[in-house]
């Protein structure tokens, strides 16, 4: 039977806020045990929390960049479970009135098509602390700096149809998330965390299969392989006959695969009721307005600008507009250089292979966007070939000179586009490859474009490859005809 | 000096007559020698009250002293004290010390008022007779065979014994007015958010509700001129200014429209009781108000109401006490459902567990719609009941409670009738309107409490209204025998 997979997200943002969702306390990363953690982070007895007026913006912002219903009128709820790390015994979330209602989000896929996905909702809620199970001899250390740091759950209709997909709609977050400046997406911090919600259907079945969640995942390739995984896992089920049943199921990527955390039946009964220390979050039209005027070009509109603008594949445009600082960077290059597609190739091939090999992101990329496109200037107008720009992008990686003509200059690679000289090297050149040259007149005219890449190699290393070579090509072909 | 009002004090504080100094030591020693018998206290702070009495003196000497200044006062043990323990009458906090101040212990000490102690009360504030009690039960300080009241009924009791000239209270269902009524002292509960909720441990945070018992209703207005304002730890707390308490209390009581609720009145009602409000009623009449009778149709559906709302935040409330931060934690777990489960069942009492389940049922999936959503319906209608009467009329009256002080032990076993026992108090938590009970006459040689009860925010009239009654009768300065 063929069968279809069909995969929902929950993920959960951090949002950069200065401090946690319901106290003062910092929720800056790294810090030594509870050192961040007040009374009200702890959960004492007699305190009440006070909402952050800052994570509502980044919430609205949110709502705003994915086209949502922005809650008029959003509650928050209380979440009844027990555990060590949560220490009122209730995390804050919010249930029925989230802040952000239904939007969606449009993906490209690595074939350039692109799909949009629905987001059901996205709610405010506190993190909870770490529970620490080594160091503590039999016993539980529990860290609480974590706890009350705001999150953003970002919940995805079931309509992804592959983990490639769940892949990219994860990186479209990520991408977004970043754009808009609501969390600072790094994964490894656990800023960024997802759920997969699982199931199968057969082809062409309206209805949907038992779903498994699949807890944790939280790298981009762990997503891929976990769901994979799960896949696997449901379908050799119900190919056998068996069925799927619905569980909590939490991923290990050091064995590669998915366990099963809790059943339905073992799970917690949450007792969601609206939390009365906390009065329902009214926003008026003015302040949402003025978030929307304050959101930035979104990844999406860039994606479709770059395509009509610069006559971009889908592939390319998404690739340039995957981050802010990215685009930023490639749209002053192409301005600089005066040609969108060259900045585009130098940009996603050279300079970004030389950042990945230095391990540095664009934000700290050693040349500046106006540098780069100094340099791309100096191809287009001819002044050095694309060959010798390596050799200057190279010194201007290395900071060798203030700009790409300073170092065209002080190492004198500036592309000999004189017909005399150029004519004296050719000339020079045929004297002393006779052989090659009546090759050459005999061969037959397909034959001769192959051979005529000797002569211009000569000539190039006769001028250390400073000649123009399209001068050099059209010299070389008349005087060898 | 303890026969003296808190006006009274802070007129001889003032004068020179006395010390805070002699005056805090005079209380203390009462309390050493007489709260034996009454129980009003959970922990004595003989040293730091005395030194805060000295520093009182200090800041009148130096020219900087308020009302309150050197006035000792006494603390619900609920209210968490930078430093001294607070329990809630449990023993799940029996060794919790707070390291921070409730915004009420900030505003008390600023004002210079001189802390004692902290009372006893029914654990987690879940009782109306002080019998849930880790630390045993309050007595009646009027007759030692009867309960005070509850929760707060050992900020009541100390009122009414002399050992304190106020104190403070809060009052979910009642909690303040019925020990007030029982123990025959004037206690205020205010509107809901008058009174910053920082800091106070939470029973029903929607229906919690801080306020004063003292003698007076003059020095509950000193009391609540202290306490109230809005406070940015808390966000129910209401940002709205905050009246001086005292300046309608010598208002005329021409006029006032006095609403009688015919639902207050019927058969549930003690005979005793009805003729004694009856007669405070045309007191009120003489001092020139009007009468006229109200209906608030859905008043029976109150106390169902509350024992859904109340137990279910409740439930909530209380996860936070796991044996794991801070508190009672039972001897060598076995594992971690293990500790969650003695350390709760160790350190809760019958009446906080009973509410704990019943609340965790009414919250549980498939029953909410049924309990929760259909109470907090009843609640709005409720609400609704009292902002269509107070168009109509000023000021609420009738009886606190349906009977005076029962006997200790004469209802520890029914809780059913002992939650009756809140019927006329309840609504007002509902609403979240404020109430306020003093006292009006006896039944049995037992105290009985008038309610007033008024519209949003408007403590000075009922202020004004228990005031003018109170300078007209002395039912308030009746003293219990054995208090001398």
């Amino acid at each position: 039977m063929e069968w279809e997979i069909v995969i929902g997200l929950e993920i959960h943002v951090q949002l950069a806020t200065q401090s946690k969702i319901f106290s003062g306390s910092s929720i800056a990363f790294g810090a030594e045990a509870n050192t961040q953690a007040s009374a009200v982070d702890l959960g004492l007895p007699g305190v009440l929390p006070v909402l952050n007026e800052e994570a509502v913006r980044l919430a609205v912002r949110f709502g705003l960049a994915i086209d949502a219903e922005v809650t008029r009128s959003s509650v928050f709820a209380r979440k009844n479970y027990f555990y060590p790390d949560l220490p009122k015994g209730y995390q804050i979330s919010q249930m029925e009135l989230p802040i952000v209602g239904k939007g969606e989000l449009e993906i490209t896929l690595e074939d350039g098509s692109t799909r949009l996905i629905g987001v059901t909702r996205a709610h405010l809620e506190e993190d909870a602390g770490k529970s620490l199970h080594e160091d503590f001899h039999g016993m539980t250390g529990i860290d609480l700096n974590r706890a009350g740091t705001p999150l953003l759950e970002i919940v995805s209709e079931p309509d992804l149809r592959s983990a490639k997909e769940a892949v990219a709609y994860l990186r479209q977050i990520h991408t977004l998330i970043r754009y808009i400046g609501i969390s600072d997406g790094n994964m490894a911090e656990g800023s960024m965390r997802c759920d997969a919600n699982v199931s199968m259907r057969p082809k062409g079945q309206e209805e949907y299969g038992t779903r498994a969640e699949i807890k944790n995942i939280n790298s981009f390739r762990f997503v891929e392989r976990a769901i994979n995984h799960e896949v696997e896992r449901q379908v050799d089920i119900l190919e056998s006959g068996g069925k799927v049943v619905q569980e909590t199921r939490l991923y290990d990527a050091d064995k590669n695969e998915t366990r099963s955390m809790r059943s339905k039946e073992e799970a917690n009964d949450y007792r969601y009721f609206p939390d009365p220390d906390l009065l329902p979050v009214v926003l008026e039209e003015d302040y949402i307005q003025a978030i929307k005027d304050s959101l930035p070009e979104l990844p999406h509109e860039k994606r479709h600008r770059f395509v009509e603008q610069y006559q971009f594949s889908a592939y390319d445009a998404d690739l340039l507009s995957s981050s802010r600082e990215l685009a930023e960077y490639f749209e002053v290059v192409a301005k600089t250089a005066g040609d969108a597609k060259l900045a585009a190739n130098w940009v996603n091939g050279d300079l970004s292979a030389s950042l990945n090999k230095e391990g540095l992101s664009i934000k700290n990329s050693p040349v500046s966007a106006e540098q780069l496109g100094g340099l791309l200037a100096r191809i287009t107008d001819k002044t050095i070939s694309g060959k010798i720009a390596k050799q200057v992008f190279e010194a201007l990686f290395k900071g060798e000179g203030a700009d790409a003509d300073a170092i065209i200059d002080a190492k004198g690679l500036k592309q000999v586009t004189d017909s005399g000289a150029i004519e004296a090297i050719v000339d020079e050149v045929i004297a002393n490859n006779a052989a090659q040259v009546e090759q050459y007149r005999a061969s037959p005219p397909e034959k001769q474009a192959k051979l005529i890449g000797f002569f211009v190699g000569q000539v190039m290393k006769a001028s250390k490859g400073k000649a123009n070579p399209q001068q050099t090509n059209e010299m070389l072909a008349k005087k060898l005809s | 000096m303890h026969n003296k009002t808190i006006a009274e004090l802070s007129q001889g504080l003032a004068n020179g007559e006395f010390s805070s100094v002699e005056l805090t030591q005079a209380h203390l020693d009462r309390i050493k020698r007489l709260d034996p018998k009454y129980n009003s206290f959970i922990t004595v702070t003989e040293d730091a009250a005395l030194a805060s009495a000295q520093r009182a003196d200090e800041q009148r000497a130096a020219g900087n002293a308020g009302d309150l200044t050197g006035i000792p006062i006494a603390q619900k043990d609920l209210f968490c004290t930078d430093g001294v323990r607070t329990t809630c009458a449990s023993k799940i906090l029996d060794n919790f010390i707070a390291p921070y101040d409730a915004t009420i212990v900030t505003k008390f000490n600023d004002a210079g008022a001189v802390c004692v102690g902290k009372t006893n009360m029914d654990e987690f504030a879940m009782g109306s007779s002080n019998e849930n009690s880790a630390y045993g039960a309050v007595k009646n300080p009027w007759d030692t065979n009867a309960v005070p009241g509850g929760s707060s009924g050992g900020s009541a009791a100390a009122v009414a014994a002399r050992l304190v000239p106020g104190s403070t209270g809060s009052d979910t269902g009642g909690s303040i007015r019925q020990p007030a009524a029982l123990c025959g002292v004037t206690g205020l509960k205010p509107t809901y958010g008058r009174v910053s909720r920082w800091g106070m441990i939470a029973y029903a945070s929607s229906l919690d509700q801080a306020g004063p018992f003292a003698r007076t209703a003059e020095d509950c207005a000193y009391l609540l001129n202290a306490m109230a304002g809005f406070d940015t730890k808390d966000s129910t707390s209401i940002d709205q200014a905050v009246p001086d308490y005292r300046a309608d209390l010598n208002n005329s009581l021409q006029g006032l429209r006095i609403g009688l609720p015919k639902e207050y009145f019927t058969d549930s009602l003690d005979a005793g009781v009805q003729q004694v409000i009856q007669n405070a009623i045309s007191e009120y009449e003489k001092l020139g108000a009007t009468v006229k009778e109200i209906s608030l149709p859905h008043s029976e559906l109150a106390i169902p109401a509350y024992y859904v709302i109340a137990p279910a935040e409740a439930s909530s409330n209380l996860s936070r006490f796991d044996g794991v931060r801070f508190g009672h934690r039972c001897e060598d777990p076995e594992d971690l459902l293990d500790l969650y489960k003695r350390s709760r069942a160790e350190g809760f009492g019958r009446e906080v567990k009973r509410r704990i389940i019943a609340g965790t049922y009414a919250l549980s999936e498939g029953y909410y719609d049924a309990y929760y959503l259909k109470a907090q319906r009843l609640r709005r209608m409720i609400k609704n009941d009292f902002v269509a009467a107070l168009n109509d009329v000023d000021v609420i009256m009738g009886p606190t409670t349906p009977t005076p002080a029962f006997n200790i032990g004469e209802k520890s076993n029914d809780p059913m009738s002992m939650y009756l026992g809140d019927i006329y108090t309840i609504s007002a938590n509902l609403a979240g309107l404020p109430g306020i009970s003093i006292p009006c006459g006896f039944v049995n040689d037992r105290p009985v409490g008038l309610q007033i009860m008024g519209n949003y925010f408007d403590e000075s009239r009922l202020l004004n209204a228990a005031h003018q009654y109170q300078l007209h009768t002395d039912w308030h300065q009746q003293t219990p025998a054995g208090i001398e």
